[in-house]
């Protein structure tokens, strides 16, 4: 009788977990689906060798903005991941208790949950308004900003879970703290900062609100970084609040497009690290 | 060679809780010296003044004098000192983002040692030395995760003899290994005092009566008897030593 009450209740409760998983998965994949089925049918080759064509006009693509996108997102990238990795090793290994340390923790935390429009705002404020125009630039350095407090957080965490023994080992052994950290330590960890990392490029790929007032987006080519450049996510946005049927369809596409970028980021690092730890 | 210690005086904190109270010591070269006490008594903490590595941690503060070789550890720089006193810990902690020959070779590699010639001829006498070497000969390229246990911690204790140094701390080196695993442990002890001064903390009085020549027993952060191995457990000349020994307490 209790044996059966126990069973019974074991299956209850797996069937519970097994519904909270397909709740989770169905805007998942019903998103995924959704972009897919409606971006296919708008990509060709052109969409990625064509500029965007004049309002209502046929055809046109956006290879400036894939390229615009992906030279932003490597400008954040030069700038977050370097600051931030050395930011939580500094927070990790040399002072977890100054002032210091508890106020760029804190600084970190209320940062990650600012939303990103006000870091175009300041951004917009502080360089574009200085400079005099939107630029690439201006751009890279907004999506930086945000990227910085979410490898931060990533890295602290992920230097935590490697043990102190660890570090002792290499003290005994004669080498020194920095060694120890970039030598023994950092490998240690780096799957998990790079999955961090790859998390952190893969949000800043999506974001359109920060870019609206840096980059503000272009409908040619930029010859420069100095200048307004075109996005994905920006291009998309306009499109899809527009009243044309073409723009609309090629929204979806550039949607298709941001979204497979992203996965191909994140397979691209998976097979940078694998290859790099056998 | 191993070299002698003479310690002086030595005390320790962890924030304002003294560990070790005015510690005097003389550690004879080539031999093995064991420090038996109950937990919290001390030794660790001893062991771990010799090599500078209790200054590593937060609120940390040490006093009193370690004459190595007839200079003072505190007078030394601290990474260059434990290049001459290597340290093997509880638990055994090979480096897990490195292969096992990678592992054996980390002192010396991160040190500069580059040619390669070398550093597999190290690896090769480090290994053999902790008697691990046929055992891993031809999977040097695997992780040293993949090793068992006491595999592990022959690795580990390969991996402080590469780098050569005088004297070998070891702080409870088979606390969490197998009885077949501790019997290669102690082996290995018994055969490397040849070459190296060695100090092994325990907590196994059996362990200290069939591998060391001295055995020093602490209690409470003081010393409270030091001398041959057969006298400490056969003819003590300190009640509380009896007491600890025979079972009486700790």
């Amino acid at each position: 009788m209790h044996d059966r009450l126990r069973k019974y209740r074991n299956r209850m409760m797996m069937g519970i977990f097994i519904i909270a998983t397909l709740i989770a998965l169905i805007p998942l994949f019903g998103i995924l689906g959704y972009v897919v089925k409606n971006g296919l049918s708008a990509l060709n080759w052109e969409f990625f060798i064509n500029l965007p064509k004049a309002m209502g006009a046929p055809g046109g693509g956006m290879a400036n903005s894939i390229v615009g996108t992906l030279i932003m997102v490597l400008i954040a990238s030069l700038i977050g991941i370097p600051v931030g990795i050395l930011t939580a090793i500094y927070l990790t290994e040399y002072d977890r208790t100054s002032w210091l340390s508890i106020g760029v923790r804190f600084a970190t935390d209320v940062l990650t949950g600012i939303p990103s429009i006000i870091v175009g705002i300041v951004i917009y404020t502080a360089v574009v308004l200085r400079m005099g125009h939107f630029s690439a630039l201006a751009g890279g350095l907004a999506l930086s900003i945000i990227m910085i407090p979410l490898i931060i957080r990533s890295t602290e965490e992920m230097l935590k879970l490697v043990s102190h023994s660890i570090r002792e080992a290499g003290y005994a052994l004669g080498i020194s703290k920095v060694k120890t950290i970039l030598k023994i330590v950092l490998p240690t960890a780096a799957k998990g900062i790079i999955t961090g990392a790859m998390l952190a490029v893969a949000r800043v790929s999506g974001e359109t609100a920060p870019l609206l007032f840096t980059a503000l987006g272009n409908q040619y080519w930029a010859r420069s970084l100095n200048e307004p450049i075109a996005a994905l996510p920006v291009q998309i946005y306009q499109y899809a609040t527009s009243p044309y049927k073409e723009w609309h369809q090629q929204a979806w596409a550039g949607s298709l497009v941001l979204i497979s970028l992203v996965v191909i980021l994140n397979l691209f690092a998976r097979f940078v690290f694998r290859s790099r730890s056998n | 060679m191993g070299q002698s210690l003479s310690v002086r005086k030595l005390e320790a904190w962890y924030g304002s809780n003294q560990t070790l109270k005015g510690i005097n010591m003389e550690i004879i070269p080539n031999q093995v010296t064991a420090i038996i006490g109950p937990s919290g008594c001390g030794k660790s903490t001893f062991v771990r003044c010799i090599n500078r590595m209790h200054e590593t941690l937060p609120g940390t503060k040490v006093k009193g004098e370690i004459i190595l070789d007839g200079e003072s550890v505190y007078d030394q720089d601290p990474v260059a000192l434990r290049k001459s006193v290597g340290m093997v810990f509880q638990k055994a902690n090979p480096f897990p983002s490195m292969s096992i020959y990678e592992n054996v070779v980390a002192g010396l590699r991160l040190n500069g040692m580059k040619s390669k010639q070398k550093l597999q001829a190290t690896a090769e006498k480090s290994l053999r030395m902790a008697a691990l070497w046929d055992e891993v000969k031809d999977r040097l390229n695997y992780s040293g995760m993949s090793l068992s246990g006491g595999q592990q911690q022959r690795l580990c204790i390969a991996r402080a003899l590469a780098v050569e140094p005088s004297v070998l701390l070891m702080d409870e080196p088979a606390s969490a290994l197998d009885p077949i695993a501790t019997t290669h442990i102690e082996e290995l002890i018994r055969q490397l005092k040849e070459n190296y001064t060695i100090l092994i903390v325990t907590h196994n009085m059996q362990q200290a009566a069939r591998i060391a020549d001295s055995t020093a027993f602490f209690l409470n952060g003081e010393l409270v008897e030091h001398g041959p191995t057969s006298d400490i457990f056969t003819n003590p000349h300190d009640k509380r030593t009896e007491d600890y020994i025979t079972g009486r307490f700790g």
